[in-house]
């Protein structure tokens, strides 16, 4: 049955690729929408691609960005590499940089930026100290060096606890009260959906592998511009937190968003794009001067 | 938040029916304290059965919640400032203590999350 008229369709694209990381064969989910400089967007642990929903339908931003998001292994459309089911999965610095620069490469991504919130938010750390120079420009939303476990993660993955539950009911309150409550409600079934441990294999990297307390200092915005945006909310990543990160870095721009959280790309994204877009516009202009 | 306020759980949670369904599988008696006010509140099958005002003598509790009266008369704002938006974000914040048995507790967040929000003002309106 057909009404004639056309199918509402977003722009976004996805597909699945096939790559090797350290060796091993993935199978990853990667959507993309927009054609110029290459934006490589990093969602936040526990949770998946769909985060960027708002980037990806943002008319002014995909005339000037090839805007391109994945989905980790474990999470969203990823599938676990073969042999998930006979260990604890768990994060490290080393898998998530290498899982990144594969991504890259395999898609021959020109000197992206990355946008990476959370984890994301803090990996960017780690490509700015290890591969600065292959990246154009790195954003950390949510972002510290550090971040102290502020509940038992125990209870995130454990056959007594429903961890759909446990995952959504634990990150609510970490989005801002005036956050819409479809954004908000988005963003919590996303958590809901993981699969069993990932979010708590995820904070492994998070709250202790992934500590760069003692190398941030040695980060060189000059070889890669940093800016920081953290949300007056987030009690996961303070605003502290990220003032306290920029201060050992020369050259990182803070900014702290008022009325959001932990979440501002997918809990709140009118108010989150008005602050991204400054941004945006100043890499666009860096990458228009002539290197 | 006066007694009175926490004594009107009971009548405010048992009409939030999908609070009630989500509470279905859970029986458990908790202390919250409002700084040095005591209420022993008794959940059955999701419904809020009774809240005991205190002073109490030897209340038998699964878990309590402790926080000073301030923090919750922040977190009881219509729109509470960061910090206080949130158990957890209170727990972090070292504001909320959580002592006891905390397996209902978590296992149910989402439920007492929403159902300690109850009290929030909701006199003004936002968004």
């Amino acid at each position: 049955m057909s009404t004639g008229s056309q199918p509402d369709f977003e722009p976004i694209v996805g597909r699945y690729l096939r790559l090797p990381i350290a060796g091993k064969p993935h199978r990853l989910y990667v959507e993309e929408a927009g054609s110029g400089i290459p934006l490589l967007c990093l969602h936040t642990a526990g949770s998946d691609s769909r985060q960027y929903r708002a980037l990806f339908n943002d008319t002014g931003i995909l005339e000037r960005f090839r805007v391109i998001a994945f989905d980790l292994p474990w999470h969203g459309k990823s599938s676990p590499p073969a042999g998930w089911h006979t260990s604890e999965y768990k994060l490290t610095s080393r898998a998530y940089v290498d899982t990144i620069l594969a991504v890259a490469d395999a898609l021959a991504l020109d000197r992206p930026a990355v946008l990476g919130c959370s984890i994301g938010g803090r990996v960017v750390l780690h490509l700015a100290l290890e591969h600065a120079r292959r990246f154009r420009a790195l954003i950390g939303l949510e972002s510290g060096a550090h971040a102290d476990p502020y509940y038992n993660l125990d209870w995130l993955y454990r056959p007594d606890v429903h961890g759909g539950e446990m995952c959504g009911a634990l990150v609510s309150g970490l989005v801002a009260p005036t956050a819409p409550e479809a954004d908000k409600w988005e963003t919590i079934w996303h958590y809901m959906q993981g699969g069993p441990g990932v979010f708590k294999g995820d904070l492994h990297y998070y709250t202790s592998e992934g500590d760069v307390r003692d190398r941030v200092a040695r980060i060189d915005t000059g070889a890669c511009p940093l800016y920081l945006l953290t949300g007056e909310y987030d009690y996961s990543c303070t605003p502290d937190d990220t003032r306290e990160l920029a201060r050992h870095i020369r050259g990182a721009e803070v900014t702290i968003m008022d009325g959001l959280g932990h979440f501002p790309v997918s809990e709140d994204p009118p108010r989150f794009l008005g602050y991204l877009r400054p941004v945006l516009s100043r890499i666009a202009e860096q990458s228009a001067v002539p290197r | 938040m006066t007694a009175a306020a926490v004594n009107r759980l009971g009548e405010l949670a048992n009409a939030d029916t999908w609070l009630v369904h989500r509470g279905r599988f859970l029986d458990v008696a908790f202390l919250l304290e409002v700084g040095p006010a005591q209420y022993l509140i008794r959940i059955r099958q999701g419904r809020v059965e009774a809240v005991e005002t205190g002073p109490l003598v030897m209340p038998r509790w699964t878990f309590a919640l402790r926080a000073p009266a301030e923090a919750w008369a922040t977190f009881w704002k219509a729109v509470p400032p960061p910090g206080y938006n949130d158990l957890i974000a209170m727990a972090k914040m070292r504001t909320l203590e959580i002592e006891g048995d905390q397996h209902p507790f978590m296992a149910n967040l989402r439920y007492f999350k929403d159902l300690l929000a109850l009290l929030r003002d909701r006199s003004g309106a936002h968004p």
